[in-house]
């Protein structure tokens, strides 16, 4: 009998395709499991409309499923609640630090002023003084940020 | 009663697709520019809020596709006149987003005139990106309280996407606008040649009207909110609000400017000329 907490162990082996060192579990897409026999439904939330990696994760949300033996896997997607990065685990933060990537560190729900920028300290040296050079980065949910007392150029998991 | 129910639900559809087709031609337009923009980073901001308005035009057109599904076949041979789509839903085939985005004419399209201009220089793109994304910020915020839930769902989603739009736009205007002489009278050009295509956004449609009062949204309230937006920031970038009131119009009745056959050439030509072809 397979139960709702082996799909999750499975599912914890699925990661980000854009940041790898990220499960699903931990960015916090994965809404809901219902199994039934040996057909399970996976409901997800895509991070953002447009982001391309949410049929690779569905395609390996599936072939982990399937090779564990599952016959029949269905993938929801689920619209609202929107997604947010408060969803995602302390786990999925320390992680994204370890990998380079700054962060996020303020509630979705607060938003900034006009040309005001958050404070994101560089996951390199720890300073916090760093400077956004864009709000838009190589994915969706990342900004581009420099750290003017390492000057490394680094990557800031947007607050969402 | 049945013929009210039906005009309630052709004009659900249509609705969606104003909203979806806003999103793809916005989208298609901002997605020029990606190799051509004129720092790095502003390249890849302008290509990411493209594929915001793309995966927001998805979403809706899935929905769209879904409607037009339920609908009976008399319904169905009604609501569109492009001869590719016809031929489809003359064979009884159902639709699916791909078929709205590709199989369309310009006259089957919904979208406000403004999205369709063409890119121009930087001023000119932010101007219209500005004009847009105000709308699009309200609009959505709006939309968000629609009985339609999977509208409501959608923009509730799209709204966190759309308030960087908004936020990128603005800071654009108002570093050209009050920036240097030159930034500043081009800047002012692009808001001027740009301003005509503005009425459009908060007229109503026939669709906005019949749904307005159920799962719409009230465009009046939405124009007010939008010219008290552009009016503050046009303001602290030192550029004069234009006060033309003669407005173009059209595009949401499926009247367009010759600008839209060009998008669509471009966008549509693969499926055109191969059919059902992917990659």
């Amino acid at each position: 009998m397979i139960s709702k907490d082996d799909i999750y162990n499975w599912l914890s082996t699925v990661t980000d395709p854009e940041v790898p060192v990220l499960t699903i579990l931990d960015l916090g897409i994965v809404r809901d499991v219902a199994v039934e026999g040996n057909e399970v439904t996976v409901t997800i939330t895509s991070t953002y409309s447009g982001c391309p990696a949410m049929d690779v994760i569905a395609m390996n949300i599936r072939m982990a499923l399937l090779s564990h033996g599952m016959k029949k896997v269905n993938i929801e997607n689920q619209l609202s609640p929107a997604w947010t990065t408060d969803w995602m685990t302390d786990e999925g933060k320390r992680k994204l630090k370890e990998y380079g990537i700054a962060p996020p560190i303020r509630k979705s729900l607060s938003s900034l002023d006009l040309f005001e920028e958050d404070v994101v300290a560089c996951p390199r040296c720890g300073s916090e003084d760093t400077t956004l050079t864009s709000q838009f980065g190589p994915t969706s949910c990342k900004s581009l940020y420099k750290c003017n007392s390492c000057h490394e150029p680094f990557e800031h998991f947007k607050c969402h | 009663m049945q013929s009210q129910l039906t005009n309630q639900s052709i004009n659900q559809l249509l609705y969606t697709l104003q909203i979806a087709d806003n999103a793809l031609i916005n989208g298609h337009r901002l997605s020029e520019w990606c190799g051509h923009g004129p720092i790095l980073e502003q390249d890849i901001a302008i290509s990411n809020i493209a594929l915001d308005h793309l995966g927001q035009a998805r979403s809706l057109y899935q929905y769209a596709a879904e409607q037009f599904n339920s609908f009976s076949t008399e319904e169905k041979l009604k609501m569109f006149t492009s001869p590719a789509l016809q031929q489809k839903i003359e064979h009884g085939e159902m639709l699916d987003e791909d078929d709205l985005a590709y199989l369309r004419d310009g006259w089957d399209f919904r979208n406000v005139l403004l999205v369709e201009q063409q890119n121009g220089d930087w001023a000119y793109t932010v101007a219209r990106s500005f004009f847009f994304d105000t709308f699009n910020f309200f609009f959505l915020t709006a939309l968000q309280n629609s009985k339609d839930e999977t509208l409501a769902a959608i923009a509730e989603k799209s709204l966190k996407e759309v308030a960087y739009h908004l936020r990128w736009s603005t800071e654009w205007i108002i570093r050209l606008g009050d920036g240097t002489e030159e930034s500043h009278q081009r800047m002012q050009e692009a808001v001027n040649d740009r301003w005509m295509y503005t009425g459009e956004l908060t007229q109503a449609s026939d669709a906005d009207k019949v749904l307005e009062q159920s799962m719409g949204v009230d465009l009046s309230i939405i124009a007010g909110q939008w010219k008290d937006k552009i009016a503050a920031v046009l303001n602290e970038a030192t550029v004069k609000m234009p006060s033309g009131t003669w407005m173009q119009q059209g595009g949401k009745q499926g009247i367009h400017t010759e600008h839209l056959g060009y998008v669509l050439a471009e966008m549509q030509f693969m499926q055109r000329a191969y059919p059902n072809m992917e990659w």
